[in-house]
């Protein structure tokens, strides 16, 4: 199973969990199961993320492949000047 | 098809890894808005007009901090030439946390609408209040002195630290802090708190054997941008609208502007001016929304430009800051521990960049135990604006002038202390993922062995190193490529060429197309041209319209090789497309002569019409990019007066496209850093107001302050563009605060932790130091 680590305030809304492994393949069905494990987490949660798959950063990308052995970072949204 | 994947499948294994084999990329090609800009041809935000044109102007709020009684604008509607007066009632208010997303950003329409026009308050000496259309400057400038607005003034706070205090005047009295847990139950001015990090940080502190604690705080600064904000708008009787502007992003502003008015996105079609700087401070809107609401109820058009007091008083900034670092490292040199908490200035909005400034800080470190903590807090200023790498100069300022400390207290080089503790590929960052390919040792490396490190100093001089780090972007990209019945391409792009994107992304096209540079002609199309374009900004265009120009050159090849094949009687797998030309191929290899692009198109519409290659993409993979700087500086021990001597950038591009426009990139952010670090700051009244709204008395660097800005271009390519670019624009503003101030301090032994650090800062640390 991917190891997805929730990095930033997400830890707010999953009673303290960071660190968790999930079977996902890919970002949507990820994020569809975060909110079932936590129904607490925001609905705007999806907008607010950018999710780091193996070291390469998505932003907005639901269909990116998760592997079974994948690292998953989850993170704020990066926004440049 | 096999003959575009073969073309591919070249450019990845042999073009990245062989400049040789390139003929565009990577070269100094000319710039196609050269000429343009040196003749004055160049058209940019204030240089459209229109037929009855109106001109549009703005009232301010003279208070920093005051609740709105009333607005009376009867007087000035009846002065002959007045045309429409608009306040707070003509933008329909935003529901509570309609945040969505837009471009880079997720946008709280709520708090956007109050900051173009204040509605309960206004929160910020500048904050507009009505705007007015005229039949010309002056009637209009006549006009606002008749609009009366009844204010009730109220307290207000500017400094970080202060507003953060329990008495603090509240600027939303409704703000409840995000990110704590558990949530307050009284409002306060501290809109979110933000936690990164891994290990356990005191276990990580108990491991060394020296730790340097400091206090930092930075004066808010401004982007600086020469042109100021400037747009026309033409709202037609039948709810189409048209607008031209300065910005990063005109597909954004279209989005912006729309939801704003309640109008169709398809109704307003924004075209993109020449822009003279934006550095982040432009991918938001002040007036657009203004000049549209103005020409709606005028039905004439309105040009708006802000003067440089506006530009200041209402517009940008960048954030102030209070920050707290602790590091420790063992005695031979290894950092157990890193610690930060970032305080930084809001605006009168949620939404300073202290998350991105918390996830860099400490990001050139391999660190087991590592906390960086921020605070995003607000204050009564203009809601902040992105500035170059938003945050992440401030916070490795802070984080880079310990390690420098540290660096002395353990007797190490600090190239040779950080090259002891830099992140490589495979570690994790502090801020969690774990690296890909990076070139954060390679920067280290070349910094050291450069000639500027290896030189002595002159007496009384001092020498500054810091690192920096910025994630990089991708987001949405579109490109087309319209082939002309001679042969030449105009190649239409949906983002606004700031930093050179148009020669770049031309050099790219041509390198793929396999024809000559001068019969590509990049331009940038207005929001009706092209599917949605994020703006320009986070150093993404080169990246990501790499990958879409690329792939529209690719949709153009498979095409030009069907029109071949057809013309041949050959099936697409038997041609090939090389140098520029469709050949024969396989076991049909010469049985043809080559058909060039021109000859393809000459009969472009007897073999099936025209032939336009397109490509779309939401580009993921950015490559993060690392920098290295080290400054030699001179103090006037009289006037306390800091002058740079040399400045070297070396920084990771992972590719150049056009190396000519990467040491511009580097020169630029060296230079914006320079005039942050020592001369650039807001100063305020005891009313909250600005004192120093023009260029006379806020300082940003002129050429005379600055020496040749040498740079050295490291290229660890990124395996996820097809030329291995990475984004150039905004590491270069990050290191030069901290390694300007490590400077001063190697020069004069006396460490500063406030910026800027301005002669009479300075004078007054030299006399106390006696």
């Amino acid at each position: 199973m991917a190891k997805i680590v929730l990095t930033g305030n997400l830890r707010l809304y999953t009673g303290g969990e960071t660190e968790l492994e999930l079977n996902a393949g890919t970002i949507r069905s990820l994020i569809r199961k975060l909110r079932e494990r936590y129904p607490d987490l925001p609905e705007s949660l999806e907008d607010e993320l950018a999710i780091s798959i193996d070291g390469t950063v998505h932003q907005d990308d639901w269909f990116a492949r998760i592997q079974p052995d994948s690292e998953v970072h989850l993170m704020p949204r990066i926004a440049g000047g | 098809m096999a003959a575009v994947e073969k073309i591919i499948e070249n450019r990845i294994d042999d073009k990245t890894t062989d400049s040789k084999a390139l003929k565009w990329v990577g070269t100094r090609a000319p710039r196609p808005d050269g000429v343009d800009k040196v003749t004055g041809r160049a058209k940019f935000g204030a240089d459209t007009h229109l037929p009855n044109m109106l001109i549009g102007k703005v009232l301010r709020s003279p208070h920093a901090h005051a609740r709105i009684l009333s607005i009376d604008p009867s007087a000035a509607l009846a002065l002959p030439g007045v045309k429409a007066v608009v306040t707070r009632d003509d933008f329909p208010d935003q529901p509570a946390g309609a945040v969505q997303p837009a471009g880079e950003m997720i946008i709280n329409y709520r708090d956007m609408t109050r900051n173009i026009m204040a509605r309960e308050k206004a929160l910020y000496e500048g904050h507009a209040v009505a705007a007015v259309a005229a039949v010309s400057d002056r009637v209009a400038g006549q006009a606002l002195t008749l609009i009366k607005v009844d204010y009730e003034v109220l307290p207000h706070v500017i400094d970080v630290d202060e507003a953060m205090g329990a008495d603090a005047p509240l600027i939303q009295e409704d703000l409840i802090t995000e990110g704590m847990d558990p949530a307050p139950e009284k409002p306060s001015n501290i809109a979110k708190r933000v936690e990164f990090g891994h290990g356990d940080i005191e276990t990580g502190f108990s491991q060394a054997q020296v730790v340097i604690e400091r206090e930092f705080k930075t004066r808010p600064v401004h982007q600086g941008y020469i042109e100021p904000h400037a747009c026309l708008a033409s709202f037609s009787e039948d709810g189409q609208a048209d607008l031209w502007c300065s910005t990063q992003g005109h597909y954004v502003a279209r989005g912006h502007c729309a939801t704003l008015l309640g109008m169709d996105v398809s109704k307003l079609r924004v075209t993109s001016s020449e822009i003279g700087g934006g550095f982040g401070g432009k991918t938001v809107v002040y007036l657009e929304p203004v000049a549209l609401a103005l020409s709606r109820k005028a039905c004439q058009p309105v040009k708006m430009v802000m003067t440089r007091d506006e530009v200041f008083r209402a517009s940008g900034p960048a954030c102030g800051t209070s920050m707290q670092v602790r590091i420790g490292a063992t005695r031979e040199g290894k950092i157990t521990a890193g610690d930060a908490t970032l305080k930084f200035q809001a605006g009168a909005f949620a939404g300073s960049p202290v998350p991105a400034a918390a996830m860099c800080a400490f990001a050139p470190y391999d660190l087991e135990h590592v906390r960086s903590v921020g605070y995003d807090v607000l204050v009564n200023r203009p809601k902040v604006a992105a500035y170059r790498a938003p945050g992440a100069p401030l916070g490795e300022y802070a984080v880079e002038s310990v390690i420098d400390e540290l660096a002395k207290a353990l007797e190490l080089d600090p190239i040779e202390f950080r090259l002891l503790n830099a992140v490589r590929e495979g570690v994790d960052s502090s801020y969690g993922p774990k690296f890909g390919p990076i070139g954060c040792i390679q920067t280290l490396e070349a910094a050291r062995d450069h000639d500027h490190y290896q030189t002595p100093l002159g007496s009384g001089q001092g020498r500054g190193v810091a690192t920096g780090y910025w994630f990089n972007i991708g987001g949405q990209t579109s490109a087309t490529l319209n082939l002309s019945e001679d042969g030449s391409v105009a190649l239409v792009v949906g983002t606004p060429d700031i930093g050179g994107s148009r020669a770049s992304l031309a050099m790219m096209t041509a390198e793929t197309l396999g024809i000559e540079l001068d019969k590509v002609r990049p331009l940038v199309g207005d929001t009706s041209a092209l599917g949605y374009n994020m703006l320009t900004g986070g150093s993404r265009v080169t990246f990501a319209g790499g990958i879409a120009v690329v792939g529209a050159a690719e949709d153009l090849i498979r095409q030009l090789c069907e029109r071949a094949a057809l013309t041949w009687d050959l099936p697409l797998d038997d041609v090939e497309w090389i140098e520029g030309e469709a050949r024969p191929a396989n076991g049909r290899a010469g049985s043809e002569a080559p058909m060039s692009m021109a000859e393809i198109a000459k009969d472009m519409a007897k073999s099936g019409g025209p032939i336009v290659g397109r490509h779309s993409t939401n580009a993921q993979g950015a490559g993060p990019s690392f920098g290295t700087h080290v400054v030699d500086v001179d103090v006037d021990r009289e006037t306390g007066r800091v002058s740079v001597t040399r400045y070297t950038v070396v920084q990771d591009a992972g590719k150049a496209i056009h190396p000519g426009y990467v040491e511009g990139q580097y020169q630029g952010g060296a230079v914006q850093g320079i005039g942050w670090a020592l001369n650039e700051e807001y100063i305020y009244d005891e009313k909250g107001k600005i004192e120093n709204a023009g260029f006379l008395d806020y300082r940003v660097p002129v050429c005379s302050d600055v020496p040749m800005i040498d740079t050295v271009i490291v290229e660890v390519p990124n395996p996820e563009h097809p030329y291995g670019v990475r984004g150039v624009g905004e590491t270069p503003i990050v290191p030069p605060l901290a390694a300007i101030s490590n400077a001063v301090e190697n020069a004069l032994g006396i460490r500063f932790t406030e910026l800027p650090m301005s002669p009479p800062r300075v004078l007054a640390a030299i006399e106390q130091a006696g």
